[in-house]
This record gives structure tokens, sequence and C-alpha cells, in this order.
């Protein structure tokens, strides 16, 4: 008997969607599709093995799956290192890694300790290195101080005295007839320009004036995007494309860019991605951050337990954290509340407020000694032994 | 009696005490600040009144007759003189309303129109139970409350209120900064309608704002403050009470001084100092106002303090508390009982009781334990103590302690159904065993006792490794359950066995380790031939008992493989096709041909080729072989494996001989000449790239400095010259050394331990850089300053055999100590991960729909992890194990 068609194959394992999840479909049309002498009988007795061992495999209805979770992440977190930095990527980019990289994205920071994206970008800046170079410079943030090799206060003159690096700004592409244009738009004093020397000439300020005018002009930005320091180019082999690394992260305003691929970009900046993508998004990259940490460090976690944080912390279309100021603060009873963190203040609230426990969860069952809503606690089985008697004296008469 | 109510309170209501209620629930006015007369009787109309219940036992309560353990206490009263603020709501609530409110109306500043719009908001969020609405519309109208100047209900101007910590206010009218007295606070929110308050998030049933302002204190009773008696007969108070002894004088002397028509100035300076002893009575940690202080200059632990923190009445007490039926001691080392038993020293089990009842069917056993009574003889079979009891519980519920009965024999006859004999514990007997710190659900696990002699508790070697313990003189504890119900769940969910695989990663965490794996790559490496006699030996220890299968070589000699006694012990259809940790991982794998025996196939419970090692039957692998057998013949069946495998193993080591010694990381001199001179070579590396620092020859790596890429170049010379060392090492060591052992099967150690040991330990460091700091500009006096070459900053040339020098030595020490200070410090930032983590979580689990719910209803996740599945039932994070499925398939199809 000749064995079945790939197509067949694969028409044969995903006729019932509902019998496996994808994963599992996709495993087996991988592992199958290209068996040859694969007869009908044999690939049916497979899908019923696997159905088999997948039905035996599902979780156990009250499971505290919340806990086991939490311990799974936690645990492992004994064994991190706190060492911090590492790099990314390239060489010369640091970005936080191990114990406090995880508590940070479990704190949902509004600043993390090292922002950093992947930009990938469009043809043809992906592969001409001259593009990819001009995205580069349209990205990387330069300031007047950034390319100058010298700012100093005439305080005879009332002058102040800017020197061009003539290697930075040709290698950011930054002409000084552009600064000279920034810095009149500020409108404070007249600028004149010679070659890449720049003399803000401002007679009517007072002493203390031109030192504020001094540090102003230092960081006034010239070109690129707020809050990237530096951005580096470097070759990724495996898809022969120009990919850039930054320091900093601004998402909305990087995939402004033209050239950006935006469907590859990449931040480590959850609450940004929150704030532009939007809150499936931010889970993606909770797991994919999570994820990325503990494989570093060389720890196995299932991707379940990982993804029921995010889930939790995504639950509600914002970004919560896992503490005080988020899931934990934000539960329903006040013994739950009270018993985390700042006890006193939660209770004297909740008096005022004249609320009240519904007691459904489990530390206010702990604490009035009641059996807990999980696991063999979420099962009501009540006999009464009275019940059954009266019934059969019902029955006798 | 059990009653078929499950749930007995359903919700509990929060709320404020008002002076009525505070007044009807006291059982006496407290007027006199002394607590004890000169015959120690205490005082009526004192702190210690006898009706405010007992705490000494035999004394009835004067309230309601009980003893101490059944008066639950009564509380008292103080009439203050004055009225003062409650801190707890001086700043979060009296000052929100002093300042969305009318000062003569009392009505909130909001007009009509703003009032009907946000209480339609409120109605709307309340009806949905969203909480965080709600708190945010509170912030709304308390900001547009305050923006009025003017009542929008009587006209009056309103004036800016000022808060200073921690209990006053005062309004800055033009006339000037006045201060708000309490009453005059009380006295404007009484006319606060319970509307109004509603727009502010205050439920005016269960607390009114006056009642924030108190007039009459309640005083907790004496059971809340229990005195202790030292043992020189002298009474020490309780904080509490010696804060209220603070509050009756003052309060009884601003009365006098009000009634004899003192100054205004004075009555104000004793009124502020009552406020004072109330506030630090509630909150001794007040900002802005010093706390109250023992006579010993030790603040006081008043109220706020009791429940707050780790130790408070949350989390010490009602979270967690501390249990009977529990023992803990040293554990030690016992590789002789199974994975799921727990050695229990004969003392512990004579103290610790089951409650058994006494049935038709048990009554003669239970009549023998009640005559062992509770000081047994030691029984001739076992050299332990018999089984005992210590108490029985008459139907009637009274308790008879066994100690004190005269003739055990006849109170054993006394014994009848419906009786309760709390008994010793015994052999099979489910307790649970814990270490902490108790990280993850296998730190918990249900043992079957078995009572031993001395004293200490003994495990397997195999369940160290979820408990994390060892045996430096770490200790455990035991809780024996006292239910039928709890026993039941104990034994079904919480036994070792069912604990062997791991939720967090889908493979198994108990497994063999340290020896057993060292003795199993010696078992069943290839060179391994053993005789008739010894292999019944090591089957005997291995509690085999079928044929034996026909030898492997039957000439000259009858001999049989390794391989072959590995194999009995697997269940006889285990199918397994692995790689061991000896892989090489090259291109094309020769399978059974391969040089290092790493091809690990096993068919129909057969080793057919390959090595045993830590990738087969170690803890924390998955997909190995352990994981094989533990998924598709149960648990039990895994413990019966692991036990008889552990045991075989230890066997056959001590009949094989194993150990460690300096000959192992020893080397022939042509080898430490090698070793001399490559560390030589890239010293002299590192001494170029200095030089070419110095004369400014070396060119800085992008985005680095000159330094950092200095110190970069050389430690990365540094490290190739450990590890080239390393590798000249390894040339001299084989597989019959030892360490080598140790290291390839992952039994214990690394290469990297080998290397040090016997080439060279490197280049020490702290936080990832090279050792510089202690002198000015150099680390040691040893070394002239700005000396950067590698032996000035650490670099440790020597090995752990050959020793290290004073300085290498003192480098070595400070590498290691950043090393301790960095566990100490990461076990209290992850351990507060973990209870952050827990608390968030805890709430969740699946419904019978694979729904992810909190138990509040909200729903988290439609279908667990997407695919429903337990990641400890999964096959390493897969649901089904289907290359497995395939090849049985097709294979059973081909026959």
């Amino acid at each position: 008997m000749p064995g079945l068609s790939k197509a067949q194959i694969i028409k044969i394992i995903n006729q019932d969607e509902e019998r496996f999840p994808q994963s599992i479909r996709m495993d087996l049309e991988n592992k199958l599709s290209d068996h040859k002498n694969l007869k009908k009988s044999s690939l049916e007795k497979i899908l019923d093995s696997v159905e088999d061992a997948y039905l035996r495999s599902l979780v156990e209805p009250g499971e505290a799956i919340g806990t086991v979770a939490a311990q799974s992440i936690g645990e492992p977190g004994t064994q991190m290192t706190l060492k911090t930095f590492h790099y990314a990527g390239v060489a010369e980019l640091n970005v936080t890694l191990g114990l406090p990289r995880l508590i940070e994205i479990l704190d949902a920071r509004k600043n993390p300790a090292s922002p950093f994206m992947t930009v990938y970008l469009e043809e043809p800046y992906a592969t001409e290195k001259v593009k990819a170079q001009e995205v580069q410079r349209m990205i990387e943030l330069s300031t007047i101080e950034s390319v100058s090799d010298d700012i100093t206060v005439d305080l005879a003159l009332m002058q102040i005295k800017i020197s061009l690096n003539d290697f930075l700004i040709t290698d950011k592409g930054i002409s000084p007839e552009l600064v000279v244009e920034k810095l009149s738009k500020l409108k404070k004093g007249e600028v004149t320009q010679q070659k890449n020397e720049i003399i803000i000439d401002s007679k009517d300020m007072t002493i203390d004036d031109i030192y504020k005018l001094n540090e102003k002009i230092r960081d006034l930005k010239l070109k690129g995007i707020k809050g990237i320091t530096r951005v580096i180019m470097s070759k990724d082999q495996e898809i022969d494309q120009w990919v850039l690394f930054t320091a900093g992260s601004n998402l909305p305003d990087v995939l402004s860019i033209p050239g950006v691929d935006p469907t590859r970009i990449k931040t480590n900046h959850i609450q940004e991605i929150r704030d532009t993508l939007g809150i499936e998004a931010t889970r993606q990259a909770i797991i994919d951050e999570a994820t990325a940490v503990l494989q570093e460090q060389g720890l196995d976690v299932d991707i379940r337990h990982i993804m029921l944080v995010a889930d939790i912390m995504t639950q509600d279309g914002n970004l919560r954290q896992i503490g005080r100021h988020g899931i934990s603060g934000e539960k329903e009873s006040v013994l739950a509340r009270a018993s985390f963190e700042v006890t006193v203040k939660h209770l004297l609230n909740s008096a005022a407020r004249g609320d009240r426990d519904k007691l459904r969860g489990i530390t206010e069952n702990v604490i009035i000694g009641q059996i807990i809503p999980l696991g063999t606690g979420t099962v009501d089985l009540i006999m009464w032994p009275g019940y059954q008697r009266e019934n059969a004296i019902i029955e006798d008469e | 009696m059990w009653t078929p109510e499950l749930k007995k309170i359903s919700q509990i209501q929060f709320g404020i005490l008002s002076p009525d209620e505070i007044r009807k629930m006291a059982v006496t006015k407290i007027i006199t600040a002394d607590t004890y007369n000169e015959d120690g009787t205490p005082i009526e109309g004192g702190l210690i009144d006898r009706r405010l219940g007992t705490i000494e036992p035999g004394q009835r309560c004067r309230t309601c007759g009980n003893q101490v353990g059944d008066c639950p206490g009564h509380f008292g009263m103080i009439e203050l003189a004055r009225p003062v603020v409650h801190v707890g709501y001086a700043k979060s609530i009296i000052y929100k309303l002093l300042r969305s409110s009318c000062r003569a109306c009392s009505r909130i500043l909001l007009d009509s129109l703003q009032i009907k719009r946000y209480q339609h908001r409120f109605d709307k969020a309340n009806k949905e139970d969203d909480l965080k609405t709600v708190a945010e519309l509170i912030k709304d109208v308390v900001k547009e409350a305050r923006k009025k100047s003017e009542c929008p209900h009587c006209g009056q101007p309103q004036y800016k209120i000022k808060y200073e910590k921690p209990t006053s206010f005062y309004e800055e009218t033009p006339e000037g900064s006045v201060r708000i007295t309490p009453s005059e606070i009380q006295k404007r929110f009484e006319g606060i309608p319970t509307n109004d308050l509603a727009l502010l998030g205050i439920d005016a049933e269960h607390s009114r704002p006056e009642w924030m302002i108190l007039t009459v204190l309640p005083v907790p009773p004496v059971s809340v403050r229990a005195s202790i008696t030292l043992e020189s007969g002298i009474r020490s108070e309780d904080d509490l009470t010696h804060k209220l002894v603070d509050i009756i004088r003052i309060n009884q002397r601003l009365r006098e001084n009000i009634e004899a028509g003192a100054p205004q100035l004075i009555v104000e300076d004793l009124w502020e100092l009552l406020q004072y002893h109330v506030t630090t009575f509630m909150d001794n940690e007040v900002a802005g106002i010093p706390p109250a202080r023992h006579r010993s200059g030790r603040a006081l632990r008043t109220l706020t303090q009791r429940l707050r923190g780790k130790e408070g009445r949350f989390r010490g007490n009602l979270s967690g508390k501390r249990v009977d039926f529990s023992a803990r001691t040293v554990v030690s080392p016992d590789p002789n009982i199974s994975i799921n038993e727990v050695g229990v020293p004969e003392q512990i089990a004579k103290i610790l009781t089951v409650p058994e009842r006494v049935t038709e069917w048990n009554i003669e056993e239970m009549k023998e334990l009640v005559m062992n009574g509770p000081d047994t003889e030691i029984d001739e079979k076992t050299g332990v103590s018999k089984t005992g009891s210590n108490y029985i519980i008459r139907p009637d519920g009274k308790r008879i302690d066994l100690r004190f009965v005269g003739d055990l024999n006849t109170t054993a006859e006394m014994i009848d159904q419906g009786f309760i004999v709390e008994r010793h514990l015994r052999d099979g007997d489910m307790v649970l065993f814990n270490r902490q710190p108790s990280l993850h659900r296998m730190s918990i696990m249900a043992h079957e006792v078995r009572v031993m002699p001395y004293k200490t508790f003994r495990l397997h070697l195999c369940v160290c490794t979820p408990y994390n313990a060892d045996f430096d003189g770490d200790e455990m504890n035991l809780h024996v359950p006292q239910s039928e119900e709890a026993r039941a769940e104990t034994r079904v969910l919480m036994r070792v066995q069912e604990q062997i695989l791991s939720p967090r990663y889908g493979g198994p965490i108990i497994g063999a380790l340290h020896d057993y794996v060292s003795a199993a790559f010696l078992l069943t490496r290839k060179k391994t031939l053993i005789t008739k006699e010894d292999v019944w030996q090591l089957l005997l220890a291995g509690n085999y008992e079928e044929e034996l299968p026909p030898p492997a070589i039957s000439h000259p000699k009858e001999l049989w493989t390794g391989k072959q006694v590995f194999g009995l012990l697997l269940p006889p259809d285990v199918s397994v096709t692995s790689r061991s940790r000896t892989c090489k991982k090259h291109d094309i794998c020769k399978l059974e041909l391969c040089e290092n025996d790493s091809y690990v196939y096993i068919r129909s419970g057969q080793l057919l080729s390959g090595v045993i090692d830590r990738r087969a039957i170690g803890a924390d692998e998955s997909e190995s072989v352990l994981h094989v057998v533990v998924k598709d013949h149960g648990s039990d069946r895994a413990r019966e494996f692991l036990d008889s495998l552990t045991q075989m193993l230890l066997e056959f080591l001590s009949h094989e001989g194993f150990s460690l010694g300096y000959s192992n990381v020893n080397m022939p001199d042509e080898g430490k000449k090698r070793i001399k001179a490559i560390i030589a070579e890239n010293e002299k590396a590192a001494a170029d790239i200095i030089g070419a620092y110095h004369r400014g020859e070396l060119e800085p790596l992008p985005g680095k400095s000159l330094e950092e890429t200095l110190e970069m170049r050389i430690m990365s010379v540094l490290a190739k010259a450990r590890d080239s060392a390393g590798s000249i090492a390894n040339d001299y060591m084989g597989i019959s050394n030892s360490a080598v052992v140790m290291a390839s099967t992952g039994a214990k150690g690394t290469q990297l331990n080998i290397a040090q040991m016997a080439a060279c330990v490197g280049q020490q460091s702290i936080r990832g850089e090279r050792i510089l700091r202690g002198y000015r500009k150099r680390s040691l006096p040893h070394f002239q300053k700005n000396d950067i070459g590698p032996i000035a900053r650490g670099f440790v040339r020597a090995n752990y055999r050959v020793g290290l020098s004073p300085t290498e030595f003192f480098f070595h020490a400070q590498g290691g100590r950043e090393g301790l200070v960095d566990t100490a410090v990461r076990t209290s930032t992850s351990g507060y991960l973990q209870r952050r983590l827990v608390n968030a979580l805890q709430d969740l689990h699946v419904n019978y729909d694979i729904i992810v719910r909190t138990t509040e209803g909200d729903v988290v996740q439609l279908k667990y992890g997407e695919d429903g599945v337990d990641p400890m039932k999964s096959y390493h994070g897969r649901p089904v194990d289907i290359d497995a499925i395939i090849e049985e398939v097709l294979s059973s199809e081909e026959n």
C-alpha cells in the first residue's frame, strides 16, 4: 500500500482543530509531513496516541497555578548572579541583566536602567552601508556639546565661543550652518560663524544669564532623537543586513524615521511599548524580555509561568507592577492588602470608607482560619448525615 | 463538633467606632492611673480592673464569669476631657474634609450641578465595582472643591487650610493664621450631610467623620496588654498599659485645670499633651513628634507597631502561625531508606502523636497502644521503642493524660468505640517534612516515618536537591497531619514520588547526584565486567528478584557487563534514545560506535549502548532516562527505580572504590614546564600591551576609553593564559583520573575546578575588574605604585596544588569575599521578589473550564498557558513527546 502524500498528511492532522492545540499540530506536521510510506492507519494510530497523551497532560482543575508560577520564577532568582552588566549584541553597549533586570521587568519601571533598541531597516537601507548610515545619523542625538571641541564663555566680551570638531561634524553629517540656524532660533544674541568657530554675542545679558545660556547651548539638540545617546551600526551576518543598536530608547520617534522597518523594531523599554503599540504587544514584550533574562542565566523555566505573569500584569489594559503599587495594591480584599505591605494605612482607610471584605481570596481565608478556595478547597462537598436519614424516613412512610 | 456549614464567616464590615458604641461596649470607666493596690489586688476603676477580663489562671472574669482561655476580654473606656484628633486620619481624611467642606454650613464645596454630575459618575463606578475609578473620582471632587473661595450653598468665604504634622490644622483667615481645635473640627464635621460624604468616598453609615475626633477612648482588655511577672516577683506592665497610664494622668490634670478655671494657655498646653499621648498610643512612629519612650530609653511598641511588619499581627500571627505537632532537628543522610521515607528519632516519635479513633476493627490494637503507655520500653526485635500513646480522649471530650494514670492496664480496658487515642508516631505514618527557605512546593513534601535510634532526622540523599539541603548542620522541620482529610491529601498530593517532576520546567528535580552519578558511569562503561557472584551482590542491593539474563561473555569465565546489570533495574518496556554528557556533538553521529560511548540507546528496558551519567539519571535533567520512567511508568515505579538504583550503585561503588587525592591533580614534569611556559608567554603578551599603552600606541576600541581598552585586552590575554594552562593539564589527565570522571559525568566539579587545582588559578576579580583597590595607586604595598602588570593586579599564577603566594592568597581572598557578599545581598532581594510574586499571583487558579481566574472571578487567561497543559505533566515544556509516539507506533507497525 502506498504511503500518504504530504498534503494528505497535513489535511488529516488538521481535520479537527479542536482536537489538539496549534503547537501540537505544528509539531506533528513538521515531524510527519516528510515521512514517506506513512499509512493512513498508522497516522491515525499516532494521532490517537498523541491525543491520549495530550489529554493526560492537561492541568487539574483547581490547581494553584498562580503560586506555582510565582515560585517557578522566584526560586531561580536565588541562583541568579547579581552581576549587572553584560554586552548586548555588540560589544560597545552594556545592558542590565540577571536579577536586577528581572526585578525591573516585574516592577514595570518607567525608567529602566539601560534602555536599548534594535532597529532593523527596510530595503534599500538595510543592504547599503551609506543609506544605513543616513538612518543612523537621523536617530543618534547630537547636541552642540557632543560635536564641539570647546565651548568657552568670554566674560570680557560677553560672548560664547564654540569651536566645532571637524571630524565629528562630518561624521554626524552636521554643517556649521545648521548649528548657526539652531542657535539663532534661541534668539539670545547675535550668532556669527567663521568656518568652525561660532560666536554668540549677547551684550545686553547679565553674567548669570550668560552662564545659564552656556548650559542651555551645550544640550541644544542639533539632530536626532531625544533619549538616544548612541547608535551603533553592525552587520547581521545571518540576514546580511545592517542593523542599528541604540543606547536609549524612544520607540514612537524612531518609528517615524523613514527607512526603519516598523515590523522588526525592538526595544527593551516595556512601558514605552505599552504607550506606543498597546497592551498585546506589551504582554509579548514582557514574555520575551523575562525569557531572555532567564535564558541568559541558563535557568530553565517553563514559558507558561512567564505567560501567566505577563497576563496578570497586563490584565486590565494597563501595565501593572508586581507589588504594592500594582496588582497587590489593587486587590479587592482589605485583609489581603493589609497583610502585604503598608498594613495600617489600608485598615484605616477601609474603615473610613466602610469597606466590606467578601473574604474570597487566599490570604483572607488563611487569616480567619477557613479553608482556602484553591485546589482541594475549590470543591464544596457537603454531606449532611441527617439528610439521608430524613429521606429514608419519608420513603418508609 | 463538625457541622455541615463550611463557611462560617461570609464577610467582614469595616467601620469606625462611634462614641456611643465605645461607651456601650465598655464595661467600666477607667479613672485611676494606678494598677494594683498595696496588697497586690487590681484597683477597681484602674487599668487592670477585674471586669476587663482575666489573665491569671484559676481566676474568673468579673464580667463574663469565664476562666482564662474562654474569657475574650472586655473593653473599658476613658472619657477625654477635651476631644483629640485620631492620627491615622489626620492627613488622609480630616485634612481632605476640612478643605472640601464649608466652614460655616458644612456642605461640600460643590454647586448642585457638580454634585449631581459626580453623583451620577459615582453610582456608575460603584455599580461596576470599579475601585480604581472611584479613587480617581474622589481625587477629582477634592480638587474641584478646593478651588472654591466661597461656599456655593451659603455664600460664606472659604479660607486656605494648612496642615501641620502630625495633628494640627490652621485656617489662614484675613486676620491671620488661626488654629482649628479638634472641637471645632468635630462641630464642622457633624454638619456634613450623608450624601456629601458619599462624594468623598466616606460611608456615613459605618463611619461618620466626627468619629475621627476622639471624645472617648476605648481601653483595650487586659488580655491584649498582658503583664508579665518576673522571677523576682516584680510585675512588668505592657507598653500599652504604660501609655494608658500617661493618658489617664494628663486627662485628669486637664479636667482639674478646666474645672478650676485655669488660664487658657495652661489648658491648651495640657490639651496638646493629651493629644500627644493619644497619638503615640495609636502610632509611636509618627513623623514630626518624638516617639514615646520607656524608662530604659526604648521606644514603646504601641498599636500600629503591633500590627505592622514581618513580626506584626498580620504577617506574624494571622497569615502564619506557630503550630503544635511539629518537630525540628539536625538532618543527616541515610542511603538505606527509601526516598519517600524520613528517619525520625525515637525521642521525637514519642512526643508527636496521631489521633486515632477507636473502632470495632482496631480496638485490640488501640488497647495495646494504651497499655504501652507514654514511656515505652525497647522492642527486642527492632531495637527501637515500641509504639505507645500519650493521651486518650473520651467521647465526652475529656482528655486523659496517660503519664499520670496509675494502672495503664485498667485504663486500656476502659477504652471503647468512640474514644480517641493519641498514639505515638510509628513506621508508615505520613508526615510533612520541610526545609526553609520554602522557595517552591518541593520544599514541603510528605514522607513515611521510619522510627530510628539517635537524635537526627534521616533522609535519602536524592531528596537533598528539592530541599536544597546538605548535612553541614542543616535543620529541618516535621509536621504531623491530625485529621483524616489532611492525611489523605498529604498522601495523594504531597508524597515525595509525586514531586519527582518539577512544575518549573517539566523534568525530574529528584534524581541521582554526586557519587551516584560517578558510580553509574563506572558501572555502565564498556570495560566494566562483573562476575556472577558480584552481579548477584549488586542485584541483591538493588532489590532485584527475577532471573539473571545470559552472560555477555561466557568463556573462560561467565561475565556480565555493567550495562546489563543497569538494564535489569529499568522497567522492562522502557525505550529511550539520548546522548550522554560526554557527547562531543560531532556533525555526524557514529551512534553505537561512538568512541566515547555517548549514544545512549535503551530498548525494551535494556541498555544497548551508551554510558549512564548525570544526563540520564541525574537530578535537574530533563528528557532523561529517569524522566521517561516517571512519565511512562508512574511515580511509584519511578520511586522504586530510584531506590533500587541508588542502593545498587552505592554497593557497586564501595566495591569498586573511588577517591580523589593529590595524585589526581599532579602532573609529569613536562606538563608543569609547558604550563609555566604558556603562562610566561601570556604574561609577556600582557606586558607588551602595557608597553604599547605607555608608549601611546594603543588604539582604543570604538566606544571605549583607552584605559578601558587596556583593561579589556589584559583581561582577555590573562583569561587565555588560564584556559590554555588548563587545557594542557587536561592533556595529561585521562578518564582514569577521578577528578575527570566527576567533572565529565556531572557528578561534581567542572573542568575549571580541575584546571585551577592542577594548572593555574587565574585572574581574581572584583566587580568584573582586576583588583586595584587597597592602597594609593596600588593594590598592596608589595608592589610599585602604578604597577599595572598582571601580578600586581590579582593574577594568580600558581595553582591550588602548589599553593598560592602571600599576595596571591590575599587577592584570592578578596575575590572570594565578593562572592560571599554577593550571595548575602542576593538572598534578600530575591526573597522580596518572591514574596511579591506570590502575593500578586496566589489568587489565580484553573477552573473546570481551563480558564484561569482570580478567586474574585476575574479572567486572566482563557486557556491556561494557551494549551491547557500542566508544565509538570509536560515533556520539558512540550505537551506530548511526539517523537517517542511516532517511533513506537511505526516500530510496532513493522512487526
